[in-house]
């Protein structure tokens, strides 16, 4: 019997296989009634304006009002702008500091690493709420923590309620979501550094490569595409974060709006808040600009980095 | 080779660093563990030090236990969680055994479809999502969460899972198809019990978002009867803004099951980390 019959004979015996369908089926309905869907649901909702009760399709409209009417521009500008800020603080701190922990724990022979890896992840577990409220009253001038604690290295003198003051406050909530999420890079780097081959690192040694020069050199460029990694994952979390803000400040993102970011600000517009009543497409012409935000960043590191980044992998 | 590379200066260095750090990370946690055990003199009195026979008080636990409803709340997380968790798990295995098992036309278009969750935020969909409930007549049942988590989580279930599952040996199941077995006994009876390990580490992932969100509570559950326990733990705070001891009591009470199941779990996590699930 020649192939091409064989071929035709299970074809005709399996008609349609079902079970495929079936096996499908719950995910992709449930994934995209709740996800696909209501994602292009907003993307249109933010097309249109309700005038009198009834949706009126306007085009770019709320996004010319977004971008140009001072009731709204000005908040967002300032939105996009802190936004902005949050992740350079991430990338610019959580990211080395992750690497540096991992480098750290990967060292062979190094005892006690599980307990420092178990203990450095503990705040990636604890929600928002717990971590907001807990850094509030630690930086509170009416328990004094903060203070106490700069007095033993004698730096008493630079303490100010730093998320009281909007030069500060901003900055001081990016590093507690630092110290909230430095497991992650942590993580995901140490696997990296775990999975470089022996022999690379043998044969570094025998070209006298050691130390600092080696982890430069040789494992640096290795997990350069884990690094891409977390940084497309710290971008898409930044774009997206509210839950810190909205614990620690409140919705309003005081003081003064100086910890206002895309995710807090689209809360507002949604729901409204105090004398601001709420606006569906408004909300979801901001929505959709951080949709475009973070696909944006996402298509940067799909085409740009990881087809660069691919020649180092094995 | 670790005479060449490692000397003592440099270990007691790493671990220095390591040492720090860990304090860094804990201190914040020991900090509010230790004073919800003291009486409102000893948290201002002496913050770091622990809880002596002097200032040791349980004021700011019977105010907790007083005031809130936090067991109702506590049980609408943990219904949330485990509901949501059991439909990632099921309907995310079934996906990703459909993807890695049968070859199909559109198979890797279906895989790029799934995984379009896993960067782009269901979040961002939130209008529609809170459109779509009130019209289903779901606001303020906890079927819209679990309905809303089970999206946010399959992605990157299905993803995980399908990785784990390309590597079960094709022998197997086709041994079993020999035997006679439908493709459904060969799934739950063959593939799932190999391939648990992954799911565990898939589980964890999907629990700790969905227990600690704060947004679709919110939005989707604020009502008394529904609400979870991070946002029950939110509002409450926000009400007792003065009263310390509760405040204090109320996070501790609020970080004690989490920290008590990675306790638990962190081996498994961990390993599903490192072992590159998520790469």
């Amino acid at each position: 019997m020649d192939t091409e019959t064989m071929a035709a004979e299970t074809r005709a015996k399996r008609p349609i296989r079902w079970h495929v369908g079936v096996f499908l089926a719950p995910a992709v309905l449930v994934y995209t009634a709740f996800m696909i869907l209501p994602l292009f649901g907003t993307l249109q909702l933010s097309l249109f304006r309700n005038i009198e009760q009834t949706q009126v399709f306007v085009g770019l409209g709320n996004f010319r009002t977004l971008f140009g009417d001072p009731n709204w521009s000005v908040n967002f500008w300032n939105a996009l702008r802190n936004n902005v800020w949050f992740f350079i603080i991430h990338m610019l701190v959580q990211n080395p500091i992750g690497i540096l922990l991992a480098a750290l724990l990967s060292s062979p022979k190094l005892r006690f690493t599980a307990f420092y890896r178990t203990a450095i992840f503990v705040p990636t577990i604890l929600s928002f709420v717990i971590v907001g409220f807990a850094w509030k009253l630690i930086l509170s001038p009416i328990w004094g923590v903060a203070p106490h604690l700069m007095d033993f290295v004698g730096l008493k003198s630079f303490f100010t309620p730093w998320l009281g003051k909007e030069q500060y406050a901003l900055t001081a909530l990016s590093l507690v979501s630092v110290w909230q999420f430095v497991g992650i890079p942590m993580m995901l780097i140490y696997a990296a550094l775990l999975s470089i081959p022996d022999e690379v690192i043998e044969a570094a040694e025998c070209d006298g490569v050691t130390g600092m020069a080696q982890f430069w050199k040789i494992k640096l460029p290795l997990i350069l595409p884990s690094i891409g990694i977390i940084s497309i994952l710290t971008f898409v979390g930044n774009f997206n974060a509210f839950d810190l803000i909205y614990t620690a400040q409140g919705a309003l993102a005081g003081p003064n709006y100086s910890t206002d970011i895309l995710g807090t600000f689209l809360y507002r517009a949604f729901f409204g808040f105090q004398l601001q009543v709420g606006d569906p497409n408004m909300g979801a012409a901001i929505a959709t600009i951080m949709f475009l935000i973070i696909l944006a960043g996402v298509c940067v590191y799909l085409f740009l980095v990881q087809t660069r980044l691919r020649r180092y992998q094995f | 080779m670790s005479t060449a590379t490692r000397s003592l200066p440099r270990t007691i260095g790493a671990h220095a660093i390591l040492i720090t750090y860990t304090v860094i990370a804990l201190f914040p946690v020991i900090l509010v563990v230790m004073n919800s055990f003291k009486s409102r003199a000893g948290i201002f009195g002496a913050p770091l030090t622990p809880p002596t026979a002097k200032t040791f008080d349980l004021i700011g636990y019977t105010t907790v236990f007083g005031q809130g409803d936090f067991f109702h709340y506590f049980q609408n997380s943990l219904v949330v969680t485990v509901a949501s968790l059991f439909f990632v798990l099921l309907f995310g295995a079934m996906a990703a055994f459909a993807l890695s098992e049968y070859r199909f036309r559109g198979n890797t278009m279906m895989g790029l479809y799934l995984a379009l969750g896993i960067m782009i935020p269901i979040r961002l969909g939130t209008v529609a999502i809170l459109q779509l409930m009130v019209a289903s007549g779901l606001v303020n049942t906890l079927t819209a969460l679990i309905l809303v988590y089970t999206a946010q989580g399959l992605p990157l279930a299905i993803f995980i899972l399908s990785e784990f599952m390309k590597q079960v040996s094709n022998d197997l199941k086709n041994a079993g198809r020999i035997d006679g077995l439908s493709e459904y006994t060969i799934f739950f009876r063959l593939v799932l019990p190999l391939v648990r390990p992954a799911m565990a580490t898939v589980a964890v992932f999907t629990m700790i978002p969905i227990w600690n969100d704060l947004w679709f509570p919110l939005i989707l559950a604020p009502s008394e009867e529904t609400k979870t326990v991070t946002l029950g733990a939110q509002l409450f705070l926000g009400q007792f803004v003065t009263n310390w001891n509760a405040i204090l009591a109320a996070l501790s009470l609020a970080i004690l099951p989490v920290l008590i199941l990675y306790v638990i779990f962190s081996r498994q996590l961990i390993r599903g980390i490192t072992s590159g699930a998520v790469k």
